[in-house]
């Protein structure tokens, strides 16, 4: 694949981070390309969302390297991680429940009129451009995102991540919570996104999912890099293999 | 990055929320139905015996009022996501700051004023920046803080006069200009009408205007509604709670300095069950008990409901101490149809 020439949007290299005494990661690389998706996988306690976290600027990592855009970075808070064009779609509690949809998409980032009011107006309508671009049913823009089902809401919350001039958007477990039909539409968004040209890192315990969307595999266990793998060339049995330790292998595939 | 437009988009539904459901779903509108048939039983029950004349309404506005002024405050506090039953103590000792340093250390009734002020926005911060900090419920920390308060008010009120009443305020240097800002009349319709009925309509349309016009009021609900999403999303969630505390105490304390400077004195007592009235009046207001969801004017208007229930049954000649009953009924009622009314409005689908 030509992926593998160009230069990735995110590259992270020989990440450690401690809590106290427990190693949560050890020397884990991870890499995101452009217009690709990398899927995370591993299981229980493997330092998935530790690893997302360092990205997107929550936790530091102890040692490692982490690239992003071609620039060596290091993310005091979530904020400067967002403001450089990272954004996360945590696992739940992504939305305020009894807020509009609209409000919802701009919570943290009101737009205001001149005189310092609420530009209702305009942020309902450019909300509601704003979810049209991506491929969902786009619910009432009112209504509060409590009436919506489950897959409208993390469709939201995933327009939300890509509509703020963000490169690479981070989900962890964008599906966990939804029926098989959600699962699709929401998937349909992440192949949108991906044709757009965002760099995508999903974490995802649904080993089908992964092999559905991802470009490339990095497989984690117990805090260490295992490896990573082009989709097109592995299979999920040799996937399995390398979350349960049946098989160590080093290094890019 | 350029986000354009895919091709593949589905056909996108552009259906507008019915004005009905539109209606429905705003949350105070339990509140005005309410307001209007509580206005009419005491309309029949005691419209002859002076509910509806100029002065009954002057009446029980005021009573609205020094309960509104709370509700508005605690109405914000509890979209955001949070409980302040200390609200009632703060009412007892900011009054009773006032008194003692005013009447019992020669204070200027304006320096005492301000000064209990200042210890309103202590015990705000007190209980924002606990609450925060811990993760303890608010409703256990405040209610901490409501005993506390109440004992040392007690405590500290005895050990310097002796007593736990402080009156003879009227005479003190400061007290008449203070008087014209918090407890005079204005006359109108051949009744005197108490300022803090102008308070408590400002207020009411401050906090309006804050919750669904500002930045600030947007993150209210988030904070409420979704802490760790608000979070995640940059919104400075420790300074909304606090400053939500903050508000909570301060309008105690206004509704303090309303009640001292009317009365000229101070009881310790003042304020006791305060914090649970002004809950009654935000829920019956169309607030959700587990935050994110609710209206200041909605506050105002059960504090509305509050002062015509109360003022009425007197007014029809009910023994008033069957106020209380139906005040706890009203509660029921309107949680039960409020979350009927939502339910359905919600199924916007
Ligand atoms: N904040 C923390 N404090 C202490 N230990 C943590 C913390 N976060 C994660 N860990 C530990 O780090 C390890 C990896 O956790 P995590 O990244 O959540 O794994 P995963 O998301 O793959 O299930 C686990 O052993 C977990 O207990
Ligand atoms: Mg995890």
């Amino acid at each position: 694949m030509s992926a593998e020439t160009a230069t990735p949007l995110l590259r992270v290299s020989g990440a450690g981070k401690s809590f106290g005494a427990v190693t949560a990661l050890e020397r884990v690389d991870i890499e995101v390309f452009p217009g690709q998706i990398t899927g995370l996988v591993g299981d229980n306690g493997a330092g998935k969302s530790t690893l997302i976290k360092i990205i997107s600027g929550v936790h530091q990592a102890d040692s490692g390297l982490v690239e992003f855009d071609g620039r060596e970075v290091s993310f005091a808070s979530a904020a400067e991680a967002r403001a450089a064009g990272i954004e996360t779609v945590f696992q739940d509690l992504a939305l305020a429940g009894n807020m509009s949809v609209w409000a919802n998409i701009y919570l943290g980032r009101e737009r205001t009129t001149s005189f310092g009011f609420l530009d209702k107006k305009g942020m309902s309508q450019s909300a509601r451009q704003m979810l049209e671009q991506f491929r969902m049913n786009v619910p009432p823009i009112d209504a509060p995102v409590a009436a919506l089902s489950g897959g409208q809401r993390q469709a939201i919350a995933i327009a939300r991540a890509a509509a703020w001039g963000s490169k690479l958007i981070i989900m962890d477990e964008p599906t966990a919570a939804l029926g098989v039909g959600e699962t699709a539409a929401v998937e349909e968004v992440i192949r949108g996104l991906r044709d757009q040209g965002y760099g995508l890192l999903i974490i995802s315990h649904n080993l089908d999912q992964v092999f559905r969307l991802a470009d490339r595999i990095t497989v984690l266990r117990r805090g260490r890099y295992v490896g990573s793998r082009m989709t097109s060339e592995t299979t999920p049995e040799k996937i399995v293999a390398m979350i349960t330790g049946a098989q160590t292998g080093m290094g890019a595939g | 990055m350029s986000v354009s437009s895919t091709a593949t988009a589905p056909a996108v539904e552009h259906s507008p929320t019915p004005l009905l459901k539109r209606l429905l779903l705003k949350p105070e509108m339990g509140a005005i139905a309410g307001a209007v048939v509580v206005w009419i039983i005491f309309a029949i029950l005691a419209g002859d015996r002076g509910f509806l004349s100029a002065r009954g309404t002057a009446n029980y506005l005021e009573v609205s009022a020094e309960l509104g002024i709370l509700a508005i405050a605690v109405a914000l506090l509890m979209i955001g996501g949070e409980f302040d039953l200390s609200v009632g103590s703060t009412i007892g000792a900011c009054g009773m700051i006032i008194a003692i340093l005013s009447a019992e250390y020669g204070w200027n009734y304006w320096m005492a004023v301000v000064a209990a002020l200042v210890v309103a926005v202590l015990i705000g911060v007190v209980n924002g920046i606990v609450v925060d900090k811990t993760g303890l419920p608010s409703f256990i920390v405040t209610l901490a803080m409501l005993f506390m308060i109440r004992g040392a008010t007690i405590g500290v009120t005895r050990e310097i006069t002796g007593r736990t009443q402080v009156g003879g305020l009227k005479e003190l240097s400061g007290f008449e200009s203070a008087q014209k800002v918090f407890a005079s009349d204005i006359h109108l319709f051949g009744t005197n009408w108490a300022i803090s009925i102008v308070w408590w309509l400002v207020l009411t349309l401050v906090a309006t205007w804050i919750l669904l016009r500002t930045k600030f009021g947007n993150w209210i609900p988030g904070v409420g509604g979704g802490l760790q999403a608000a979070r995640n999303l940059g919104v400075p969630t420790t300074r909304v709670k606090v400053t939500l505390f903050v508000c909570t105490a301060v309008a105690a304390w206004l509704v303090a300095t309303i009640q001292v400077t009317s009365f000229g004195g101070a009881d310790v007592l003042r304020g006791t069950y305060r914090e649970f009235y002004a809950i009654v009046a935000v829920v019956i207001g169309g607030t959700l008990l587990t935050g994110g969801y609710g209206s200041a004017l909605g506050a105002a208007l059960g504090a509305l409901i509050f002062g015509m229930v109360q003022q009425g049954i007197i007014f029809a000649g009910i023994d008033a101490d069957w106020f209380q009953f139906v005040l706890g009924g009203m509660l029921l009622a309107a949680v039960l149809i409020n979350r009927f009314v939502r339910s359905r409005a919600v199924l916007v689908r």
